[in-house]
């Protein structure tokens, strides 16, 4: 169980980053963490992650504050964050270098299998595409077994045939291990077809606005009507989001550079 | 030495023709960069050969390499060269030390580089052989001052490499190492000293050039031996072919000991996504 109990960021320039967030998340639940530019989600994922701490509130797995990186938490980012220097294989073991090389190499070789990329094992970073390189990311944040798995924008980064497949491709992996998986992205579709639990954040400060729960049944379809509906109730929160914090009430058109018009 | 980046240069172009004039062989490119270089001497030769120059201050190939026979029958040209061999090694050690662990605390400490990097970059900025009459009355005449001089030229680029190298890690990268909770020397070997590698290997390969630059300024301001005396011998006794001799000494052994660091490297560093200049 991963609490969040009134984290917020206060960055030292004085920018309110997120605010006064609480949730909690299950073991192997999905979370998905919507909103426009500035609404703190990669702040808070990057909390989470022990990357950055928190100037206020606190951060607890399984009722252990979590300060700096944890072991059972393990981070998916934008890009797949390769290291050049070691091969496929390499960059895959590389959370494992103190455990016995036959373990690492049975771990590592699996990891690959699940990720279909057991030919490229001895391959160097720069010979892969992006979706593989993103793939061998996945791997190599699956290979230590962790708990609760931050996918930040994971997929954001490559094309849209691609960013299909990876989805499928980690639901897959998930329903093998279970993990907790909190994904921020802006992309709703990748948030409805992945979640449990949607949260739709508001900016400036980031806080929480509303949450929807996605019970739509897996595998999920993105054509049904069902998955439509629930599509229309994220884009609504998120417009209402938007409109919330402004001194009109009405969502701002001008707003599209901005992030917002990846909804429409 | 100056010969050596200009067949490289020629290299890309050749590979670049093959295709329209319908498959030069392999050698060709670097043959087209010897056939300059050749073409003077052998003409040089036949014009002394022909007498209508006596080659006296500018000895031809022959000459040259009769002194160079000759130096080599009598173990002069080993002990000279060992002589400079051993003052460039030696302060290259001292300086790619010294410079490493300066340029890698610059490089990792904000203030450290506040505190230490003006002063560096006020030093740097004298010219290197304005040292040597303070080396001089510090350290004597003989090897203490030569190699102090020689590990100042190091030092510079050396510093400078690693300092570069060191504050432009990809901050991306050392968030990995930290995700996966490595230990402060865990970062250091297996984050911060591969990404750093191409750029350190730059960074040596710039100081050795600086180390043979200075070890003939060292060497001229007085020694017994070495291959700057040779030169200095040469020019006091008049023997020209003396003198172009210990040069390309200079540019043989300058060369090799390049080759040596890229070839002591190259195995970590095949990761590197390079273009392929060269053709082949």
């Amino acid at each position: 169980m991963l609490t969040l109990d009134h984290v917020g960021k206060t960055y030292p320039n004085g920018v309110r980053a997120l605010e006064n967030f609480t949730a909690s998340v299950g073991p192997g639940e999905i979370l998905a963490i919507v909103g426009g530019s500035g609404c703190g989600k990669s702040t808070l994922l990057r909390a989470v992650s022990g990357l950055d701490t928190p100037s206020q509130g606190r951060i607890l797995l399984d009722g252990e504050v979590v300060k700096q990186p944890h072991a059972k938490i393990g981070i998916i980012f934008q890009e797949p964050r390769l290291l050049p220097w070691l091969t496929v294989a390499g960059n895959v073991g590389f959370g494992l270098e103190d455990r016995p090389k036959a373990e690492r190499n049975a771990r590592v070789a699996d990891a690959l299998a699940r990720v279909g990329l057991s030919e490229k094992a001895n391959v160097w970073p720069r010979e892969l595409s992006g979706g593989q390189a993103q793939r061998v990311a996945i791997a190599r944040a699956l290979v230590p077994r962790p708990e609760v798995l931050l996918l930040d924008e994971p997929f954001s980064a490559l094309d849209a045939f691609t960013r299909t497949d990876l989805q499928d491709h980690l639901l897959d992996l998930w329903a093998d291990l279970k993990p907790t998986l909190i994904l921020v992205t802006h992309d709703v579709d990748e948030a409805i077809v992945l979640a449990d639990r949607i949260m739709v954040m508001q900016p400036m400060p980031g806080r929480l606005f509303d949450e929807i729960a996605d019970d739509l049944p897996r595998p999920r379809d993105r054509q049904s009507a069902a998955f439509d509906f629930v599509k229309r109730r994220v884009l609504t929160a998120l417009d209402r989001s938007l409109a919330d914090g402004r001194p009109d009430g009405k969502p701002a058109a001008s707003d599209a550079d901005s992030g917002a018009a990846m909804w429409w | 030495m100056s010969l050596a980046p200009m067949t490289v240069a020629i290299e890309p172009a050749a590979a670049e023709q093959k295709p329209r004039t319908g498959g030069l062989p392999r050698w060709a490119g670097p043959a087209l960069g010897l056939l300059l270089p050749l073409t003077l001497a052998v003409g040089w030769e036949l014009a002394v050969r022909a007498g209508w120059s006596d080659g006296r201050l500018v000895p031809p190939p022959s000459v040259i390499y009769a002194t160079f026979a000759e130096l080599a029958e009598t173990g002069e040209l080993q002990r000279h060269a060992l002589a400079t061999l051993a003052r460039v090694l030696a302060g290259f050690g001292i300086g790619v030390v010294t410079g490493t662990v300066f340029g890698a605390v610059t490089g990792y400490s904000a203030i450290l580089r506040q505190l230490l990097d003006p002063s560096l970059q006020a030093l740097r900025a004298i010219p290197s052989i304005a040292w040597v009459p303070l080396f001089i009355l510090w350290l004597g005449i003989f090897e203490a001052s030569k190699v102090t001089l020689i590990a100042v030229g190091v030092f510079f680029p050396v510093y400078l490499g690693v300092m570069g190298a060191v504050m432009s890690v990809d901050r991306k990268i050392v968030e990995v190492g930290r995700v996966f909770r490595l230990s402060g020397i865990q970062m250091v070997r297996r984050i911060l000293l591969p990404a750093v590698l191409p750029a350190y290997v730059i960074a040596l390969r710039s100081g050795l050039g600086l180390g043979w630059m200075f070890v003939v300024a060292a060497e001229f301001m007085g020694a017994s031996e070495g291959l700057g005396f040779l030169l200095v011998d040469g020019q006091q006794l008049g023997k020209p072919a003396q003198i172009v001799a210990a040069i390309v000494a200079f540019a043989v052994i300058g060369k090799t000991t390049d080759w040596i660091v890229v070839g002591l490297t190259a195995p970590f560093l095949r990761w590197e996504d390079r273009a392929r200049m060269g053709g082949n």
